[in-house]
């Protein structure tokens, strides 16, 4: 049974392949968008045959909740806020992969599993509230302009070291739980801080980075439960997300660097 | 024997140098069909969730896993029918 599932995956990554591949092309792209739908299909339908599984009740009320949610939201979206509804179900895929990193400490992991969960929550994390953050510049619930604060540098070097040292005391002392609530908190906070400088006409770009985020947040949550399709699909999206991302700088002019940090030389940036 | 972490270390590399081979020359009108397409496989995590969610141990790890299966799905089944929606539109206007 273990056997056939893995076979399911491997057919599954196929998909997604090729999925992919024809998204890139507009005469396949909805063709493509359908195989890749398909893949995802045959690969839950595998996860749900693992004989672990002992209670479907959990599961199922996941799948109807987040499925109707998922759906109304697809339905009801006006066309012209596609790009921010796309930021804001990428957030959710980032919390997912943040809980799944969570849930996937057991009492006695090994070193490597600890990094992998760390770094699926941290990844998660940010994907997360950067995609919120995305979403209301975008819907403008929130301004859409660029967020500037005095000593701003300093406090995101601040979050940065803090979120390395939690991780650190984590891996060295897995059963001291603050140290894993510490790495939660500061990824969740760095993904505001990362996004609220950039400005709401550079979000699509942002929007896109995130993306390919959410695809490592996945492939690191996939070496914490030890899933292969988690990894490689996980990893498609991440790499191809960049790339995307780089396609979409390229059309704008600008490198990706400029997008990320506009803001914070912006007196330099406005004369190229 | 070699240990898992090589292989799935190994699978990790292969897939990323794939990644970066399947995406070039997009046109514009594309690039935000494909970032939602491609968001929407990001929510394969729903796969690692299923088997937490269904440990039947009623503990944190167990609730964890269904509000990720949640969430999870919130990504795949909107992401997959933002896609179509957007591709659907072409169509038309090409037409």
């Amino acid at each position: 049974m273990q056997t056939l599932i893995q076979f399911a995956f491997v057919l599954s990554a196929a998909l997604f392949i090729f999925g992919l591949k024809q998204l890139g092309s507009p005469a396949t792209a909805r063709r493509g968008n359908l195989i890749s739908a398909i893949g995802m299909l045959i690969a839950i339908v595998a996860a749900l045959m693992d004989q672990g599984i002992v209670d479907y009740r959990f599961i199922l009320a996941g799948f109807v909740v987040g499925g109707v949610i998922g759906a109304l939201a697809a339905r009801m979206v006006a066309m012209t806020s596609m790009p921010e509804m796309v930021a804001l179900f990428n957030g959710f895929g980032g919390m997912a992969s943040l809980l799944v990193g969570m849930a996937a400490l057991t009492p006695n992991a090994a070193t490597f599993t600890l990094v992998t969960i760390v770094l699926s929550i941290l990844i998660g994390g940010l994907t997360f509230t950067g995609s919120l953050i995305a979403y209301g510049k975008l819907s403008e619930r929130i301004g859409s302009g660029a967020v500037m604060f005095v000593g701003q540098q300093f406090v995101n070097s601040l979050i940065v070291l803090g979120i390395l040292g939690s991780a650190v005391m984590f891996c060295l002392q897995p059963d001291q739980a603050h140290w894993l609530y510490l790495v939660v908190g500061l990824s969740l906070v760095f993904g505001i801080m990362a996004v609220i400088p950039i400005g709401g006409a550079d979000m699509p770009v942002v929007i896109s980075l995130l993306n390919s985020y959410s695809g490592l947040a996945a492939c690191a949550a996939g070496f914490a439960v030890d899933n292969n399709i988690l990894i490689v699909a996980g990893s498609l999206v991440g790499a191809s997300g960049i790339i995307l991302t780089q396609i979409m700088c390229k059309a704008m002019n600008r490198s990706l660097a400029n997008v990320l940090f506009s803001g914070f030389g912006s007196g330099k940036v406005e004369t190229t | 024997m070699i240990p898992a972490e090589v292989f799935l270390t190994f699978i990790l590399m292969l897939s990323i140098f794939l990644g970066f081979e399947l995406i070039n020359k997009v046109p514009a009108t594309l690039h935000t069909p494909l970032m939602s397409g491609a968001n929407a496989i990001s929510g394969i995590t729903v796969v690692g969730a299923v088997s937490l969610a269904g440990t039947g141990q009623q503990d944190l790890a167990n609730w964890l896993g269904a509000a990720a299966v949640a969430l999870a799905s919130i990504n795949v089944v909107g992401g997959y029918l933002v896609t179509d929606r957007m591709l659907a539109m072409f169509k038309k206007k090409e037409g």
